[in-house]
């Protein structure tokens, strides 16, 4: 045990086994046979292991393929800018206009004590507020704003992305909280000297500063929404599609080549993306 | 101090808003969990009754709510004591710089940004065509960890990140083993941060759902049974179910934040004998 802990690389090896186990057996492996399966044929009843195109020829062929994809850089690009603003203003008061450290570490674990619950949950508790006689509906009724109740609050886009705003924001506040509280506070303090105003400090200095926050907080929330299958299904009533319920809906028809060749470029489009996101920001740096 | 500028309130508005936003739903579904015996999924509430939590532990036709709770509970526990485990051993490697270790960073930020349904349905293949049985003990067990370890593990490089080296020179420069050093110095000061890398698991594991989709065979576990009852109960037996499962939820997170703090009142108490002397 002695020796071992001594020789670094061996016992920097040993140590991460059971890390490389468990990814190799629950990422690695799997994806491997998901590009596997993706060539192989279906019939109604099972699947055959028998090379073929047919899954890739039927997907790119489709023009709904290209709709769908369309739709889930639409929400990750909507969903994106929202909580990027709502989530930098969020920490940026957090960070700078509270005072005390009790009150700020309060304030944040408020923000961040919903992401320790399920999603579901918080999913179906829109529906009191949005439903057809819900809140909202009642309430604009009630002040004569509209006439009849609003058909498109419940079951539509709208709630999709109202949904993965409320879900999400906090992967924004996090990060950005983070690299704001890292922020040498001297900087701020010379940029006043300097003369300039709060708005040139928070343009020329702090948002500069809060760049690798910014891009943490997007990496998390454009594969959170991209992989996303449930939220839509639930969130649109099954009226809006996005890749993962494409996958999905082939997973309920037992056609696995079909939702592995999906998946795969599912994959590859993620991976291409949050690749090149990665250039900007050195995660392990940043932490 | 200084006056309070006038962006602090617009923005101590907006923070307010945001607020009412994050748990306004949460707490109105909480307020129609106590609807009346003849209520509905919207306001009014027709009275107030415990209607909808009797019917949640009586009759067992919504589906087996308790059993999939205990499955979930279990679960979140295993998954909860690997993540620590292996994040743990996980973050001690990287810091050896070990050949290799780039490598492992990128499959970790793989299994991070994979969209969950992938995992889902690769485990599940794995498992059919390997001629196992999926079951939520093992393959959702698996599925799971793909989730949680990379958090545990971004937590643990921000915890060495943040470590003060000196204190593992001093320990060897007195004579210390490795593994003293680990035992003795190193886990001690990273001990608290454990309690957050177990909350991590335990409540991701607890609220999984895309992952354990496909991966938990015939038992449910509670997030999937919740959504089953989404598709076909229009009762607010739904709401009493979310709210209990919620107030569980809080339950957890608190007992994990009093550990937390207990941990800092005890290390501020003892973990120093500065000022004590020695005569």
């Amino acid at each position: 045990m002695e020796n071992l802990l001594r020789n670094k690389a061996l016992s920097g090896w040993l140590l991460a086994t059971p890390l490389t186990l468990v990814l190799a057996f629950f990422l690695v492996l799997p994806i491997i046979l998901i590009v596997v399966v993706s060539f192989w044929q279906a019939t109604e009843f099972s699947i055959i292991p028998a090379f073929t195109w047919e899954n890739y020829e039927f997907l790119f062929g489709s023009p709904v393929t290209y709709k769908v994809f369309l739709n889930t850089f639409k929400y990750a690009a909507i969903t994106w800018a929202m909580t990027l603003l709502i989530g930098f203003t969020v920490a940026y008061f957090l960070a700078f206009h509270v005072r005390t450290q009790t009150w700020q570490i309060a304030l944040f674990l408020l923000c961040t004590i919903p992401f320790w619950t399920s999603n579901i949950i918080r999913m179906i508790s829109w529906i009191p507020f949005l439903g057809r006689n819900g809140i909202a509906n009642s309430a604009l009724l009630s002040w004569g704003v509209i006439d009849e109740p609003l058909e498109w609050l419940l079951f539509s886009d709208f709630a999709v992305v109202l949904a993965f705003v409320h879900l999400y924001t906090l992967f924004m506040v996090v990060p950005i909280f983070n690299t704001m509280m890292r922020i040498d506070r001297s900087l701020i303090e010379a940029a006043r000297d300097a003369g300039a105003n709060g708005a040139q400090i928070l343009w020329n200095v702090i948002i500069p500063l809060t760049k690798p926050g910014m891009m943490i907080g997007t990496i998390f929330v454009v594969a959170l929404v991209m992989g996303d299958f449930i939220t839509v299904r639930f969130m649109s009533g099954s009226q809006s599609a996005n890749v993962g319920r494409l996958i999905s809906n082939d997973i309920a028809l037992l056609n696995y080549p079909s939702a592995a060749a999906t998946a795969v470029v599912l994959l590859l489009t993620v991976l291409l993306t949050i690749g090149i996101l990665l250039r900007f920001v050195d995660i392990r740096k940043e932490l | 101090m200084e006056p309070r500028p006038r962006s602090f309130y617009v923005l101590a508005g907006f923070f307010t808003l945001f607020m009412l936003f994050l748990y306004g739903p949460t707490i109105t579904i909480g307020i129609l969990s106590f609807q009346g015996p003849g209520g509905g999924l919207t306001f009014p509430m027709q009275g107030t009754s415990l209607h909808w939590f009797r019917d949640l532990f009586e009759k067992q036709a919504v589906g087996d709510i308790w059993g999939s709770f205990r499955r979930s509970f279990m679960l979140g526990l295993m998954v909860m004591v690997t993540t620590v485990v292996v994040s743990v051993m996980g973050g001690l490697a990287f810091r050896k710089r070990f050949p290799g270790s780039s490598v492992l960073f990128y499959l970790i930020i793989t299994s991070l940004v994979i969209p969950s349904i992938l995992i889902s349905l690769g485990v599940g293949l794995m498992f059919s065509q390997g001629g196992l049985d999926v079951h939520w003990a093992t393959s959702g067990y698996g599925a799971q960890l793909t989730w949680t370890l990379p958090f545990g593990l971004l937590i643990m490089f921000a915890v060495f990140n943040r470590f003060d080296k000196s204190y593992e020179e001093a320990a060897r420069d007195l004579g210390a083993t490795p593994w003293q050093t680990l035992r003795h110095v190193v886990l001690p000061i990273i001990a608290p941060s454990l309690i957050g890398v177990a909350l991590f698991g335990f409540t991701l594991s607890y609220d999984e759902f895309a992952r354990t989709l496909l991966t938990s065979g015939s038992y449910n576990t509670l997030p999937l049974e919740i959504f089953g009852m989404t598709t076909n109960v229009t009762t607010p037996v739904l709401y009493a179910l979310g709210t209990l499962t919620t107030a569980f939820s809080l339950v957890i997170i608190g007992v994990f934040l009093c550990i937390a703090l207990w941990g800092a009142r005890r290390k501020a108490k003892v973990g120093s004998d500065a000022g004590s002397g020695l005569v």
